[in-house]
């Protein structure tokens, strides 16, 4: 089974990288862009099939790595191959 | 007084800590390799500066979880005196040590030059050489530098007289505040007042052919304490 863990920084806490991104955007005549955030998607191949018992384990690496909580928000998404 | 120098992969300031912490001390420091799960008794543990890991994934976190991390953590809780600079202080807060975290600079630039920072507490065993509200001139050399807490940590940071530098300015200085870091924050101290994470190199202000001793007080504080 594959797991998608998606990083994404919380509200309240500046990105510079998205700021600048954004700004960049904009000078390639790029219209109506609001607010841009950078996050980071981490691909992890699992040998667990049973798909709660994956989550499970990922929640686990993120709240224990993949994601630092006091700044980052994480999601996981589980796929069936 | 013994004190110890942990290594990490990519750390390239431990070289610098342990030649003006001997000078300091008038003795040898004792290197620790991160890979180590023990460590011989002592009285002050350094995480130096650096690029541990590359910085991989966010800046001191593989670090923080190495395997020597979990007898740093333990000898903090007994009461250890731990400092942590520079990146040093990203792997402090990304083990938990001290609260918080560092992002990218404001800026977005990495920022190499002379600051100045005010001391903020001069009643720990850290700052005891330093006058309360002195101005150091120090370097500082990163990416990630940014400090930031969430409403409550600031507060009680504030409130527990735990902010031990603010970044500050001087005639001539634009932008005292080098990274963006809430509250002008160069570095704090635990509860207890035995972890201290700052971003500045003291290390690198030590000697007058540093260019400047400022940073030796903080050296030499606690070699006074724990001696």
């Amino acid at each position: 089974m594959k797991a998608r863990v998606h990083v994404s920084y919380k509200t309240g806490v500046l990105d510079p990288q998205g700021k600048a991104i954004g700004l960049t955007l904009k000078n390639l005549g790029f219209a109506g862009i609001g607010e841009v955030r950078q996050g980071k998607l981490i691909e992890l191949e699992l040998a667990e099939s049973d798909a709660n018992k994956a989550r499970k384990a990922v929640e686990a690496m993120c709240e224990k790595l993949l994601a630092n909580t006091v700044i980052e928000n994480y999601a996981i998404e589980l796929d069936n191959e | 007084m013994k004190a110890s120098v942990i290594v990490f992969p990519g750390s390239n300031c431990d070289r610098d800590i342990q030649v003006a912490l001997a000078n300091s001390m008038g003795g040898p420091v004792e290197m620790v390799w991160h890979g180590q799960t023990e460590m011989a008794q002592t009285d002050l543990i350094v995480l130096p500066g650096g690029f541990s890991y590359g910085d991989y994934l966010r800046c001191g976190a593989m670090s923080a979880r190495s395997p020597i991390m979990r007898e740093v953590v333990a000898r903090a809780q007994q009461g250890v005196a731990v400092l942590g600079i520079c990146n040093g202080f990203q792997i402090l807060l990304e083990a938990g040590l001290l609260p918080g975290a560092l992002l990218l600079n404001a800026g977005r630039n990495f920022v190499c030059r002379d600051i100045n920072i005010r001391v903020e507490n001069s009643q720990t065993q850290f700052t005891s050489r330093y006058e309360q509200g002195q101005i150091l001139r120090i370097p500082v050399a990163h990416h990630d530098g940014q400090y930031f807490a969430d409403p409550d940590t600031l507060a009680e940071l504030q409130a527990g007289d735990r902010i031990a530098f603010r970044y500050c300015g001087s005639a001539g200085d634009e932008s005292a505040n080098p990274n963006g870091s809430i509250d002008d924050i160069a570095g704090i101290f635990n509860d207890r007042r035995t972890v201290l994470g700052l971003m500045p190199h003291p290390e690198r202000a030590a000697d007058p052919l540093h260019g400047g001793t400022d940073g030796r007080g903080l050296l030499d504080s606690l070699v006074s304490a724990l001696s």
